[in-house]
C-alpha cells in the first residue's frame, strides 16, 4: 500500500442521519450475504436478477433475497438491491413489478442511476428508499442538492471526489453521503465508458462490462509506436481502493455509509475486509482520541488483497503510481481453505468445510467477527466419520481438525500460500 | 408546420462556423472546456457572442455546451456564467448535470435546454423526467440502435438529437492517464502536449486495425472510437422517425471534412423535405465523404443496426 501524507487539519463534517457511518458491503450470493454481515457490515447490497451492473455474478432470487432480509434482520442489518443500469426502452417491461417484488421481499433501499427506476419505485414501491448510484458521477453540492430534492435519502458519490469536495457538498447539504472505500474501481467516471460496447458488444452500462480497461495497448504518435514492444503496455486499470489509513478523516468528514466494493468477491475477501472495517471503526468510536491504526488491520487486508492498493482520488488525482502496468501478481499470502461449521469443546475438534485442499502439517490460521485469531500447523485431521486423513481434496468435503483454540461457526481458516 | 429536421454541427473557430453555416448548418454547439466537454474548438463567451452576432441574421442558432461533469468550484461558478450567455442570446444550453439545471432557472429563466448525458440517455421515460424539469430536448445516446431511436419517439414530446456522422467518445477518465503512463516508462522527453491536435492513439494487442484516438485535457484522459459514424444513405429512416436534430460532431476533423460532409447531409435533408415520397438517396453524397475520408478510419453505422449484449 501506498503510504502518502496525511491530510491536515481534518475536514469536519455532520453525518445525516446515524452517529456512526454504516459499513456497507458487498454480498454476490445468499452465503456471501451471511458470511459479510456475520462478520459486521451493517449493510449489504446485492444484485437481483435484473436490473443490476452484474450480469456475470450469481444474482439473487426473491425468494433469496428474502432469506437474506431474515439473515440480515437478526443481526439489525439491512439490504440494499443494486438496480443501476442505464435502462433502454425495452428494460422497461416488468420493471414495476420487481420493484414492487422487491419492497415485498424486504429490500430496505435500491441503489439506482437511471430516472426511470428512480421515479418508477417512488411511484410503486414508496416502502424502498432510493440512494442515487455512483453511476450518475454526482461530484458537486447543488447536483447533490438536486437530488435531495427529488425525494432522495442518500447520494453516493463519483469516486471522483476528494476529501475537499465531500466537506464542501456536506457543508451545504444535509443528505446521506455514501462513498466507496474499499476495492476495485472502474478508471474512468462510472458510466462514462462504453469500451466493452466497441469491443465486444457487450452494453457496459447494462452489465456487460468486460474489463477492456485492463486490457494491453501500444500507444502510437505519428504513426510509429511511442514505446519498443517489450516495454510495459499502456492501459487504464487502476488499482484498488483502499481508505483503512484514513478512516478518522473518513469519520470525521461525516460520511454517512462507507462501501466496499466487489460483488464478484470471495466469501474471504468480503469477510477479511469488513472485518478489519468493523474493528476500526468501532475502536474509534469506543475512544477517538487514542485511536491508532493499528498494524494487523493492514496485514489482514493484504491477505484479501487482489491487486495494489491506493487511495484514488481522495488526497489527490491518482498518477503513475496508481495505475497497474506490469502483469498483475496476486499479492495475497495466504488463500482461503475451509469454513468452520460446528465446534465439539469436549473433544477440542472443529467440523471444517474444504474450500481448498488441506494436508496435514500444514501451517494454517483462523479468524473469526471481531479480529478473533490464531495460527496453528495441522495436527490431527480425520473426515466426518473419524476415519483418518492426510489430505482433504474434495471441494465442500466436511472435515474435522484438532483447533489449538475453541472456534465459532463461520470462523475462516486460511493457509499460507506456497506450502501445498 | 412541415418536418425539416435541424443540421446541428460544431466549430473549432469562428472561421469554421461561418464555412459551416454557407455550407448549409442550420445549428452549432460550441463552448469552453470549463463547462463543456469534448469541444471541437474553445469559444469563450465574448467568441460566443461573435457567433450569435454571425449566426442571427442567418436564423442559424448557437447552443453553448455545458455538458461537463462538474465539480463544486465549477458549478459554484454557474450563475455569472449562464446570465451572460443568456444576455448574449444564445439559443440553448447544453446540459449532463442538474447543476447546471437549478443555475439556468434562476439565471436564464425560458431558455431552452438539452439534456445531454452522452452514454447514459438511453430511454423516453428518463427524456420525459428531463423533461418535467425543464429540459426541451433530449440527446440521444450512440449506443441505441434504430428500433430503439424510433421508438423514443413515440414515447416522448421533447425534441430528439441524434448523432448521423463522426466520431464519438467511448471512455472518459478524470485520470491523466498517456501523462501517467510516460511517467512509468520515466520517459525524460515525454511529449510536454497530450492534446486532442496531437494524434496520439491507442491499438488494443488484438484489435491491430483500430486506432482509437486519445487525448488528454482540462478534463481528464478522453478516448475516441476507432471509425466514423456516417448514416446518410439512411438518413430518410431518421428522418421518417421525425428525429428532430440531425448531429454532425466534427471534433478532430479538418474545417474542410467537416465542410465537405455538412454540405452532403444538407443535401439529403433539403431533397427530403422537399418531397419526402420521392426521395432517393444519391451515392454521390457518400461518394463524397469517402474522398476525404482518413483511410484508417471506417465510416461505420455505429450501434444502429447492432446487436448488443448484457
Amino acid at each position: 500500500m501506498t503510504t502518502t501524507m496525511k491530510t491536515a487539519p481534518r475536514f469536519q463534517g455532520k453525518r445525516h442521519r446515524l452517529d456512526k457511518p454504516e459499513l456497507l458491503a458487498p454480498a454476490g450470493n445468499l452465503e456471501k450475504l451471511k458470511f459479510a454481515v456475520h462478520y459486521g457490515a451493517d449493510a449489504v447490497y446485492i444484485g437481483g436478477q435484473k436490473y443490476g451492473l452484474r450480469s456475470n455474478a450469481d444474482n439473487f432470487s426473491f425468494e433469496e433475497m428474502k432469506e437474506g432480509v431474515q439473515f440480515a434482520e437478526r443481526y439489525g442489518a439491512k439490504v440494499f438491491v443494486a438496480t443501476n443500469i442505464y435502462a433502454h426502452n425495452e428494460d422497461m417491461d416488468g420493471l414495476e413489478d420487481y420493484l414492487r417484488e422487491l419492497e415485498n421481499a424486504g429490500i430496505s433501499a435500491i441503489i439506482a442511476a437511471d430516472p426511470v427506476i428512480i421515479e418508477t419505485a417512488q411511484r410503486v414501491a414508496p416502502k424502498l428508499e432510493v440512494h442515487l448510484s455512483t453511476q450518475q458521477s454526482t461530484l458537486n453540492w447543488q447536483a447533490v442538492q438536486f437530488w435531495k430534492d427529488e425525494g432522495l435519502p442518500r447520494v453516493v458519490l463519483a469516486r471522483e471526489t476528494s476529501f475537499k469536495d465531500i466537506a464542501e457538498i456536506k457543508k451545504h447539504v444535509d443528505i446521506e453521503i455514501e462513498a466507496f472505500i474499499h476495492g476495485a474501481m472502474c478508471s474512468s467516471f462510472s458510466g462514462r465508458c462504453v469500451l466493452s460496447n466497441h469491443f465486444t458488444d457487450r452494453d457496459s452500462n447494462r452489465g456487460g462490462c468486460c474489463q477492456s480497461c485492463r486490457w494491453k495497448y501500444d500507444l502510437f504518435v505519428d504513426d510509429m509506436p511511442l514505446y519498443p514492444e517489450d516495454e510495459d503496455k499502456f492501459t487504464m486499470g487502476s488499482k484498488d481502493l483502499c481508505m483503512i489509513e484514513y478512516l478518522p478523516e473518513l469519520i470525521e468528514v461525516g460520511v454517512d455509509s462507507f462501501k466496499i466494493e466487489g460483488r464478484m468477491k470471495s466469501i474471504h475477501y468480503v469477510a477479511t475486509v469488513v472485518n478489519v472495517y468493523r474493528q476500526a471503526i468501532d475502536a474509534y468510536f469506543d475512544d477517538p482520541e487514542h485511536f491508532e491504526l493499528k498494524r494487523e488491520w493492514i496485514e489482514e487486508i493484504n491477505k484479501a488483497a487482489n491487486r495494489p492498493l491506493n487511495t484514488g482520488f481522495f488526497l489527490d488525482t491518482p498518477g503513475a503510481e496508481d495505475h497497474i502496468y506490469e502483469p498483475e501478481e496476486k499479492a495475497a499470502p495466504y488463500d482461503f481453505a475451509g469454513i468452520v461449521m460446528d465446534y465439539d469443546a469436549k473433544t477440542g475438534f472443529a467440523t471444517i468445510q474444504q474450500r481448498n485442499h488441506i494436508k496435514l502439517g500444514q501451517e494454517v490460521e483462523f479468524v473469526g467477527p471481531q479480529g478473533t485469531f490464531f495460527k496453528q500447523t495441522i495436527t490431527e485431521m480425520t473426515d466426518a466419520e473419524g476415519q483418518l486423513l492426510d489430505t482433504a481434496r474434495h471441494p465442500l468435503q466436511h472435515i474435522r481438525i484438532r483447533t489449538l483454540k475453541p472456534v465459532r461457526p463461520m470462523d475462516m481458516m486460511r493457509k499460507k500460500i506456497g506450502k501445498k | 408546420m412541415a418536418y425539416k429536421p435541424e443540421l446541428l454541427a460544431t466549430a473549432a473557430s469562428l472561421e469554421e462556423l461561418e464555412k459551416l453555416m454557407a455550407a448549409g448548418a442550420d445549428a452549432f454547439v460550441i463552448g469552453e472546456a470549463r463547462y463543456g466537454m469534448r469541444l471541437a474548438g474553445e469559444f469563450n463567451v465574448e467568441l460566443i457572442a461573435e457567433a450569435v452576432k454571425l449566426a442571427k441574421p442567418k436564423g442559424v442558432r448557437i447552443y453553448a455546451a455545458l455538458n461537463n461533469l462538474m465539480d463544486n468550484d465549477t458549478a459554484d461558478s454557474l450563475g455569472p456564467y449562464i446570465a451572460s450567455l443568456h444576455h448574449i442570446g444564445v439559443d440553448a444550453i447544453v446540459f449532463g448535470d442538474p447543476a447546471v439545471l437549478m443555475a439556468a432557472k434562476v439565471h436564464a429563466p425560458g431558455m431552452a435546454l438539452h439534456w445531454n448525458a452522452e452514454m447514459t440517455s438511453t430511454n423516453y421515460v428518463t427524456a420525459n423526467y428531463w423533461g418535467r424539469r425543464g429540459a426541451t430536448r433530449y440527446v440521444l445516446a450512440r449506443e441505441l440502435n434504430m428500433e430503439q431511436v424510433v421508438d423514443t419517439t413515440a414515447g416522448t414530446e421533447l425534441e430528439l438529437q441524434v448523432q448521423v456522422h463522426g466520431m464519438t467518445n467511448i471512455y472518459h477518465s478524470k485520470r491523466s492517464l498517456v501523462d501517467s503512463y510516460m511517467e512509468h516508462q520515466s520517459d525524460s522527453e515525454r511529449l510536454p502536449v497530450k492534446d486532442k491536435e496531437r494524434g496520439l492513439y491507442v491499438i488494443e494487442t488484438e484489435r491491430q486495425d483500430e486506432r482509437y484516438p486519445i487525448y488528454e485535457d482540462a478534463n481528464g484522459t478522453h478516448i475516441m472510437s476507432s471509425d466514423d459514424i456516417c448514416m446518410i444513405e439512411n438518413l430518410h429512416e431518421l428522418m421518417e422517425a421525425g428525429i428532430h436534430s440531425l448531429k454532425i460532431e466534427g471534433i478532430m476533423k479538418s474545417m474542410a471534412y467537416n465542410e465537405t460532409v455538412i454540405r452532403a447531409y444538407r443535401q439529403a435533408i433539403d431533397a427530403y423535405v422537399a418531397d419526402p415520397a420521392s426521395y432517393v438517396f444519391q451515392e454521390e453524397w457518400l461518394e463524397s465523404i469517402q474522398a476525404v475520408q482518413d483511410s484508417n478510419r471506417e465510416l461505420s453505422y455505429g450501434f444502429f443496426y447492432k446487436e448488443q449484449v448484457y
